[in-house]
């Protein structure tokens, strides 16, 4: 790995472990325990445990009013949790308010000062510690240049575009290199393409300076793109914590598969269960699913079969093997998207079962049409089941 | 809807405005008449100017005014910002309720009734009637609309702003100076100036606290008004307004200026 | 890359116990100099911030706003005396037999003669009458200068907003005071009309209820237009083009949706007119007749040119007890919507 080009002040403190939430020696950099937050009878944090390592980019991902906000100001500082404790860097945080938190949070409406210059904002976090004026301008220099924004150091807020608002308070919030930055649906603002580009520009700037990012989005693309671990909320719980990989290939309930990314679900139950296999006869499927990942469930549970639209193969013919993972439909409905198609094929049962497949071939040339009956198969790697 | 000028609606904002300004035109107009009638144009004239000047009595009580307006406005300002950062950011306190009616009952209530009870406080707590008589009753209901200009402009006013300050490391007072009261200035500057003019404009409250050796320009004038009309009063009338359109004016332009950021976001 | 944290500068220089401005400035500075002796007021501030901001304003209305209506009660139940101040006290203590009594002396003649007096019933029912109809007559000509005002180009609007308030910052005794030229007998207003031939002999307006009313209108049009303006301007005008479209005539579609909605500015606007309007003393003394009675004359005259304290103050009680629905009513609507911007 080439070391980037970057002023001395901002070079990354040390290599850290690749992956810290798997070490039993290592110390995570914020402890969450048990923290309930109500506001008037509405519980918006409920019971919420989570380890975050130094060096971490953990997205709190889920739909809005799930209480991934609320966490995030619990951590800045600005809500006091009902119950619970938070510590951050081994000292409890419990009695400290917010503007002596090792913290800084980069607001979803950047919250950029309207009455001071862009240098001002930046230089703020510095001149509240009394840093002395040369150095302040000294570093604030070097944030702009990072953010790329070294020429508009004496502009105001409303003199500039949304993505330049959207770096000044990155720029801002990264000044005094907290332990731990907060950022608040930070892309939010963006349109897509600027976001994408973005997106890249985080973790790398994270990389760079060797600090711990907690981000919260509703944006599932944004969280898989820049996270070193994501934990999915709902209702103010976490429901699932776990890398990307691990959110995507083995959620852990219904609700983490539906959120994240597409998924087919077939409702059955357990007709046999191993170590390292699972059978589920799904009348809505039509036929046995068997899975080479073994779940704790007793024959003739109710279970769930989990499948990724991409997973399924379509043909006009019937696999080899057809005992399991086989059903047969008609194509009813096509989504062309350019690289993929999504054909959404009813099953005899009436269930629908989409499948996206790249487009190899020119559209012309589209060997499966409307009306058309078609088998769709998978590989016994391809499902998960889901007890609930 | 379209938003343009249509024959209606400018025949609306004519007849709405020249309803507004003609009096006032007029009333200027005539105190550069020569002639002492009203209805008579004796040709221009900047005689009335010079009465006016050489009216001692005139003069002593406009001097006293602009004092009572320059204390009652200073002192609404800070009681009346601290009134509406109350009302905006403090929601649960024992006495609320009892608060918000304390603050905007002044709005509304009739200046005699807030004439007389005042004069009966003063006089039940022997104070000597005069300037600062007149001075703490402008205080207190100017403060009421100082309060309220604030108010709403806290409830607009980001309170993320705040916490964004916080976050990097301002403590809660500095913040306030720092970061609110920056933001808000152009409204404590209207505030200031409302309280200022209303302790300039104010006939009745003033009549009932003044003293001996404190009365106010709005007292002279309504003395003499009373007695007919003078192009004397009009004089003094136009030099008024032009003070105030000038002030009002120009804080206009400054706040347009330095907060275009606050200005483009209302609109 | 090995980790070799020699090479790399302190990251994050813990903030762990950190200073204020004002700490910093203690330390440094004597504990009995000008510095610390400020240091330490700023830190008190700190603490006790909240608790003050809210005492002082508070306690300001109370002793001068508040307290003071009290004493208009106490008063009003007092008898009339030729002294100074001219009232007799309400609580005394009497000496009798060697024993001290409190004595409370409720004096309810004042109430009696207000209410016995036709003058006075006159007076409120006139104030009332005369303040409704100019509420009206304001709302009539406001609702249309409102609506324009929100249809112009947003360039315009903001003048057009100065334009209106400009007024309300000038003087409302000289702009009472304007009208006196305009509208006596050999007035403006007459000789233009008689000028162009409309009428042969002077009307009387000055010193009769319509001078009044168009005081009124005049003096209070701002505080209607402001309201109704605010609220029309939010409007989207898509709910105006929705209704036109699904068959509405325009005409209608305005009464039905736009004056609708705009309903709460529209009540804010009547009560900010209707309240000091029935209480007015300048409009009704310098434009109104002798026959013009309103109560907030008779309260004036009753205290500078009778000096009867007490009637004045029972007067006061009365117009308070009159206006107490429709100050309510605002008070409610000024706590929910959190005040109009009216005057800013």
């Amino acid at each position: 790995m080439t070391a980037p080009d970057l002023p001395a002040a901002l070079a990354p403190d040390a290599r850290l472990p690749a992956e810290p939430w798997n070490d039993p020696k290592a110390t995570p950099l914020i402890k969450i325990r048990n923290v309930i937050k109500r506001f008037d009878g509405f519980v918006a944090v409920d019971d919420v445990w989570l380890d975050i390592y130094k060096g971490e980019f953990f997205s709190l991902l889920g739909p809005s009013g799930c209480g991934k906000t609320t966490l995030l100001r619990l951590l800045a500082g600005f809500e006091q949790p009902t119950s619970g404790t938070i510590e951050i860097d081994g000292v409890d945080m419990a009695d400290v308010p917010p503007h002596r938190r090792p913290v800084n949070m980069m607001f979803q409406s950047y919250a950029l000062f309207p009455h001071m210059t862009v240098e001002q904002n930046v230089g703020f976090g510095l001149k509240q510690e009394h840093v002395p004026r040369r150095e302040i301008s000294r570093r604030v220099g070097e944030m702009l240049e990072l953010v790329q924004l070294a020429d508009l150091g004496r502009r105001r807020p409303h003199q500039l575009s949304g993505g330049q608002k959207q770096r000044v308070a990155l720029a801002r919030a990264l000044i005094k290199r907290p332990k731990l930055l907060l950022l608040d649906e930070p892309l939010g603002a963006l349109d897509r393409r600027l976001r994408e580009q973005t997106q890249f520009e985080l973790v790398n700037i994270q990389e760079t300076l060797g600090l711990t990012f907690i981000i919260v989005t509703h944006d599932q693309d944004e969280a898989m793109t820049v996270s070193t671990r994501i934990a999915i909320m709902d209702r103010g719980r976490t429901v699932q914590v776990g890398t990307p990989g691990e959110i995507y290939e083995y959620p852990n309930s219904l609700y983490v598969a539906g959120f994240v990314g597409d998924v087919n679900v077939f409702e059955g139950r357990v007709v046999e269960a191993g170590k390292d296999h699972v059978t589920v006869r799904s009348p809505e499927s039509g036929c046995d699913i068997y899975t080479d990942r073994g779940i704790d469930a007793v024959p003739g549970q109710e279970a769930y079969a989990a499948i990724r639209p991409e997973k399924i193969e379509i043909g006009k013919a019937p696999p080899a093997d057809a005992r399991f993972n086989c059903v047969t439909g008609r194509v009813f409905d096509i989504a062309y998207l350019g690289s993929l198609s999504t054909y959404h094929v009813r099953l005899a049962t009436g269930e629908v079962v989409k499948v996206s497949a790249a487009n190899r071939s020119r559209l012309v040339e589209r060997p499966i049409t409307w009306e058309d009956q078609v088998w769709l198969w998978w590989p016994p790697s391809a499902s998960v089941v889901l007890l609930s | 809807m379209k938003a343009g000028f249509t024959p209606a609606t400018v025949l609306a904002l004519t007849c709405g405005f020249a309803f507004l300004y003609l009096p006032i035109l007029l009333l200027v107009a005539f105190s550069f008449n020569e002639s002492r009638l009203v209805t008579v144009w004796g040709g221009f004239s900047l005689k009335w100017y010079g009465e006016m000047l050489r009216n001692r009595q005139l003069m002593d009580a406009a001097w006293v005014t602009v004092r009572i307006g320059l204390v009652s406005a200073s002192l609404a300002l800070v009681l009346g910002t601290l009134a509406g950062v109350t009302l905006a950011r403090f929601t649960r306190f024992p006495g609320r309720t009892v608060f918000s009616g304390l603050v905007f009952a002044p709005l509304v209530m009739p200046e005699v009734i807030t004439g007389l009870s005042l004069l009966l406080l003063f006089v039940s707590l022997d104070w000597a009637r005069g300037f600062w008589t007149v001075a703490v009753a402008h205080t207190t209901f100017a403060s009421a609309y100082v309060a309220v200009i604030v108010q709403s402009r806290l409830l607009t006013f980001d309170i993320i702003l705040e916490e964004a300050a916080m976050d990097l490391g301002a403590s809660p007072l500095k913040t306030f100076f720092v970061i609110t009261l920056p933001v808000i200035a152009p409204a404590l500057v209207s505030g200031w100036l409302l309280a200022f003019t209303l302790s300039l404009d104010d006939l009745v409250v003033a009549s009932f606290t003044t003293g001996p050796g404190a009365t106010t320009l709005p007292m002279r004038i309504y003395s003499q008004v009373r007695l007919g009309v003078t192009p004397e009063i009009n004089a003094v009338s136009t030099v008024l307004i032009g003070f105030v359109t000038l002030g009002v004016i120009t804080a206009t332009l400054i706040q347009k200026r330095r907060f275009a950021d606050g200005q483009k976001r209302k609109a | 890359m090995s980790g070799q944290p020699a090479q790399t500068p302190a990251p994050y220089v813990s903030p762990g116990p950190q200073t204020t401005a004002f700490e910093v400035l203690e330390r440094t500075t004597s504990a009995f100099s000008f510095y610390g002796v400020l240091a330490r007021f700023v830190q008190w501030l700190e603490r006790s911030g909240r608790t003050l901001v809210i005492a002082l304003p508070f306690l300001w209305l109370g002793l001068f706003f508040l307290a003071p209506f009290l004493i208009v009660l106490k008063l009003s139940f007092s008898e009339t005396v030729l002294a100074v101040p001219p009232y007799a006290p309400l609580v005394a203590w009497l000496e009798e037999n060697g024993l001290s009594y409190l004595t409370v002396r409720l004096n309810l003649s004042n109430y009696l003669l207000l209410f016995e007096d036709s003058l006075y019933v006159r007076a409120f029912l006139n104030s009332l009458r005369i303040s409704a109809v100019a509420t009206f007559l304001t709302l009539c000509v406001a609702l249309p200068l409102a609506n324009a005002m929100s249809r112009a180009p947003e360039r315009w609007r903001a003048l057009l907003l100065m334009m209106v308030i400009l007024p309300f910052w000038t003087s409302f005794l000289i702009r009472v005071y304007a009208w006196i030229g305009i509208l006596k007998p050999e007035g403006i207003l007459n000789a233009v009309l008689i000028g162009l031939g409309v009428i042969s002999e002077p009307l009387t307006i000055l010193n009769t209820d319509i001078a009044v009313y168009i005081g009124i209108v005049y003096s209070y049009l701002p505080f209607m237009v402001l309201p109704i303006y605010a609220s029309f301007e939010k409007m989207d005008p898509s709910l105006i083009e929705a209704a036109v479209d699904l068959g509405s005539p325009p005409i209608k579609a305005f009464w039905t949706i736009t004056v609708r909605i705009a309903l709460p500015g529209i009540i804010a606007g009547c009560l900010l007119v209707f309240i000091p309007a029935a209480g007015e003393f300048v409009i009704p003394d310098l434009l109104g007749g002798s026959e013009t009675l309103m109560i907030g004359r008779t309260l004036w005259l009753e205290f500078f040119n009778n000096r009867d304290w007490p009637l004045a103050s029972a007067v006061a009680i009365v117009l308070l007890a009159a206006l107490t629905v429709p100050i309510v009513l605002f008070q409610r609507h000024q706590a929910r919507r959190g005040g109009t911007d009216g005057a800013s």
